[in-house]
């Protein structure tokens, strides 16, 4: 395997302490002041993915705006489990309106702040895939289109959730939802169906667009703050394992969620207006079947009898991946 | 100042008095006139600072403006038929949530089968959305309203649609006042929200909210909508005294002193009622007409004291609840309800009450038709539920038609 | 109150020939309410547009039913369509044609009129001269200000340059004034044109 430069701090520790860390380049989690955006007390389930996306992506937009951030939330898990009337979780100005709006109601906010000479107060619009991919997509699009100033963040947990597991248009192929049940010749969610949202989102030649994934959150971090050095309409794809629609422990989250990337399944980069600008390569190749294996909701590959050619054709899908992304270097 | 012009035009230089801070557009006939307007007025930079959005759908629209208003600006979109119910879960959402977006309907048909032009029918689908609804019975009134419109909201921090019959008025040329920029902000302030996002101050707005409070969320939103019923009036006294005429208000008796009989209607059909009246009157009989402005909150009250005396009501609707007839008669009818005992009848009867639907889809509402209406009105010959002008042959043949292919 | 309906088809300005009357009107500080019939007014299509002037605010809206005057921007729709619909007997008609008003097939219609209140201005002609393009609906108005007095021709020209500029108003308005010039001297006349 080829040299491949590593951060010095993924060989630091990440706690206060960490003397041989540059202050800018600790996380902000690290800090005894961190902003806890999204506190405690939220009711989410144990090991959500989403919770923790949100949690980092958040303190980081805070912290590289200075505090002056808005929040607009799509309906959905996050919003649910995180205002309780009549508590609320978030320390942020922050916005719920609608499942499929708020893309435009980021836009909306984006607007009457520029109109009042405050476009030093930045907005992240945020929701899940169903709220991003599917019913938000034509208010997303046309956020894109207008080249808003939002950072919009899909935390992709590749169904609807909060609503008892739905298929969306994020759901990856042979998974089990409760509208893609495992039953027939062809369970599970359908082959050839699905949106490439970042690949959607590059097409409108934004000015960033970025993946990520709750297994490295520094990376998740790093992303946010390059996001948020840049104007105009900006979109970040997180990829948030479920313990409860993806049937995984909830203390295997992150491990999940690297197996996703180090599979090749879920391509990890960076675009700027149309362009891959960088690649975080596979550093240690794993076949899809360690990653499907570790998930319930593939089980049916698994049972009597196997399904081979799925796993075979989900293999294709990450060797298409690799090779259209670069997620491995030659020799690899 | 006195200006020729067409009645979107009108409107779009009202909003621009107004001071909006965010505008969304998106096309639909017939409103289009007015955003295209608003278009070239900020692009020009004669209405600045101004944020001109051109959204992707109604409910973009509808969704940009909530962010806007939410994020303290002043907001603005307007809509017709099909668009406002693409944006209906928006629009209830924007009620529900108490924010002061003033919206403009050029009131359309809502298909299907799709239809272009003038009838009551949106605006009546978002009647129960917590907006407060005004309609204009000519383009001075139009342009009046959306001034008032954005005072009431911001007092009361609901959102208010002003409705102007699409194409009837917003595509007639009349003659109209347009006040000056300093009459405007004179009485309109600049908006100070009742909440705002804010970071220095962050509050959480649109949380989830269980069965333990919804009710009382729910009571809350009701009452505050009730106050409007004083407001409304308020507003539009402040407007005569600051601009020098009537306007808005919550309903407009006119000729219902002495009569008995009385056509409500909403709207332009208002102008060509009256005409048709003062020819009655000419004649002898006691006929009036009592407009109603104020539709949401409806005006029970104002509506029951107008009604006085009066033994014979119609009301004309552009409008149909399908299966049921009349939208606007039920809510005459409830605030007739308490007042059966205080009409001056011969045998202490209830006043009858007919619904006329009429103007559907843009169906020209004549003077010929309605003088027609009354002669039947006045002699007590009218149906319960009548389609003004039904074209019988039509709908015989139509019919004749469906029995033919059943026996098959 | 007056009652102006004006036939034409779509493209050729029928719309904006009403706003143009209904300017001239409260130019001259009356009341004036034009609108057109809302048909899908592809080009080509026969179209409606009306206007009611008055002395004193114009609260109906209805479709004009009974026209005092009628203008016919196309005199192909004589044969197509029924403009001679509600007019009474004292009503005025100018109708655009450089033909004869026998040729045009309206004999019966035109016969329960009087004579001296029906005009013909060939429009599309004075309009191709001054303005390069066969627009005739504001140099119609000309010719109806001579013919009606309802309007001046000041007042005309005052809407169109209101409403255009630079040489299509200079055009629009030389034309008008021919118009107008023609149709008064039709009616010194006494000719039916």
């Amino acid at each position: 395997m080829p040299a491949q430069e590593i951060k010095f701090y993924q060989t630091g520790s990440l706690v206060v302490g960490n003397r041989l860390l540059d202050p800018e380049r600790r996380t902000v989690q690290a800090d005894m002041r961190r902003p806890n955006t999204l506190t405690s007390g939220h009711r989410a389930c144990q090991g959500c993915g989403e919770a923790l996306g949100a949690r980092w992506v958040v303190d980081a937009a805070h912290r590289a705006t200075g505090g002056r951030l808005v929040v607009v939330n799509a309906t959905g898990c996050l919003e649910v489990f995180s205002t309780p009337y009549p508590e609320t979780s978030w320390r942020v100005a922050w916005l719920h309106s609608l499942f499929g709006n708020a893309p435009a109601v980021a836009s909306g906010v984006a607007a009457a702040l520029k109109v009042k000479g405050r476009t030093d107060v930045r907005v992240v619009g945020q929701g899940g895939d169903g709220g991003t991919v599917d019913i938000g997509f034509a208010c997303l699009s046309g956020m894109f289109e207008r080249n808003d100033d939002v950072l919009f963040v899909c935390y992709d947990n590749q169904a609807y959730m909060n609503t008892g597991v739905q298929r969306s248009g994020a759901t990856p192929p042979a998974a089990r939802t409760a509208t893609t049940q495992a039953v027939g010749p062809e369970p599970g969610n359908p082959f050839g169906q699905g949106k490439n949202t970042p690949l959607i989102a590059m097409a409108h030649e934004i000015p960033y667009v970025a993946t990520a994934t709750v297994a490295d959150l520094r990376d998740l971090e790093y992303k946010v703050h390059r996001a948020m050095e840049l104007r105009g309409a900006r979109y970040l794809h997180v990829l948030v394992p479920c313990p409860l629609g993806w049937v995984t422990p909830s203390s295997d989250t992150i491990r999940v969620a690297r197996l996703a990337k180090e599979s090749g399944l879920f391509p990890v980069f960076e675009a700027e207006h149309g362009e891959i600008t960088s690649v975080s390569k596979i550093r240690r190749k794993v076949p899809v079947e360690e990653y499907l294996r570790a998930q319930g909701r593939f089980a049916h590959l698994f049972g009597d009898p196997p399904r081979a050619d799925v796993i075979a054709a989900l293999q294709e899908v990450a060797a298409r991946n690799i090779r259209r992304f670069g997620l491995l270097d030659e020799e690899g | 100042m006195l200006r020729q012009m067409e009645g979107s035009q009108a409107v779009a230089e009202a909003v621009a008095l107004c001071r909006p801070e965010v505008i969304c557009a998106y096309p639909i006939s017939p409103q289009t006139h007015i955003v295209e307007g608003l278009s070239r007025l900020v692009k020009s930079g004669a209405l600045a600072p101004c944020e001109y959005v051109n959204v992707e759908s109604e409910f973009a629209a509808m969704s940009v403006a909530i962010g806007a208003s939410a994020a303290g600006a002043r907001a603005y979109t307007a809509t017709s038929s099909q668009g406002l119910l693409y944006m209906t879960e928006a629009v209830y959402n924007a009620g529900g949530l108490g924010l002061p977006i003033v919206m403009t309907v050029a009131n359309r048909a809502l298909g299907a089968p799709i239809n272009i032009w003038n009838d009551h029918s949106d605006a009546m689908s978002q009647r129960d959305a917590g907006w407060l609804q005004l309609y204009a019975e000519d383009n001075q009134e139009a342009v009046d309203l959306h001034i008032q419109a954005f005072r009431i909201a911001e007092e009361l921090s609901l959102p208010v649609m002003v409705c102007m019959d699409g194409f009837v008025l917003t595509h007639a040329y009349e003659r109209v006042d347009l006040p000056e920029q300093r009459q405007v902000d004179d009485f309109l302030p600049p908006f100070a929200p009742r909440q705002v996002l804010d970071p220095n101050d962050p509050v959480s707005i649109g949380a989830m909210v269980g069965p333990e409070a919804f009710t009382e969320v729910r009571y809350l939103a009701h009452r505050r909508h009730l106050r409007a019923l004083e407001v409304i009036p308020r507003v539009a006294g402040e407007f005569a005294d600051a601009f020098g005429r009537e306007s808005g208000g919550l309903v407009r008796p006119y000729r219902l002193d002495d009569a008995d009989t009385a056509i409500v209607a909403m709207g332009s059909v208002l102008g060509t009622l009256k005409d048709v009246v003062d020819e009655r009157r000419g004649h002898g009989e006691r006929v009036g007409v009592l407009g109603i402005t104020a539709f949401r909150p409806f005006p029970f009250a104002e509506v029951r004291r107008a009604l006085r005396g009066v033994r014979r009501v119609v009301v004309l609707e552009r409008t149909l609840s399908v299966g049921v007839g009349g939208v606007v008669t039920d809510h005459v009818r409830a605030a007739l309800d308490g007042a059966m005992r205080e009409t001056s009848a011969a045998n202490g009867a209830a006043p009858y009450l007919w619904t006329v639907i009429a103007g559907l889809g843009g169906r020209p509402i004549t003077t010929a038709s309605l003088h027609e209406m009354i002669d039947r009105a006045v002699t007590e010959r009218l149906e319960p539920l009548t389609f003004l002008d039904l074209r019988r042959d039509l709908v015989e043949r139509e019919a004749h038609r469906e029995r033919a292919a059943e026996r098959v | 109150m007056f009652q102006v309906r004006i036939h034409g088809r779509g493209g050729q300005g029928v719309v904006t020939a009403a706003e143009l009357l209904s300017i001239a009107a409260f130019l001259e500080g009356r009341h004036a309410q034009a609108f057109p019939t809302f048909g899908s007014e592809r080009t080509g299509a026969p179209v409606v547009a009306f206007c009611r002037i008055d002395d004193r605010p114009i609260r109906v809206r209805e479709p004009i039913a009974r026209p005092d005057a009628l203008i016919v921007q196309d005199a192909t729709l004589l044969r197509a369509v029924n403009v001679f619909d509600g007019l009474g007997p004292d009503a005025y008609v100018l109708i655009n044609t450089a033909r004869d008003l026998r040729e045009l097939g309206a004999a019966e219609a035109l016969a329960a009129l009087r004579p001296e209140r029906v005009r013909t201005v060939p429009a599309t002609a004075l309009a191709r001269e001054h303005l390069g393009r066969p627009v005739p609906n504001a140099v119609l108005l000309g010719g109806f200000a001579a013919l009606t007095g309802v309007v001046s021709l000041d007042s005309v020209c005052a809407a169109i340059r209101q409403r255009f500029s630079g040489r299509v108003a200079d055009g629009n308005v030389a034309a008008a004034e021919r118009a107008h010039a023609y149709v008064s001297a039709t009616m010194k006349e006494g000719v039916d044109a």
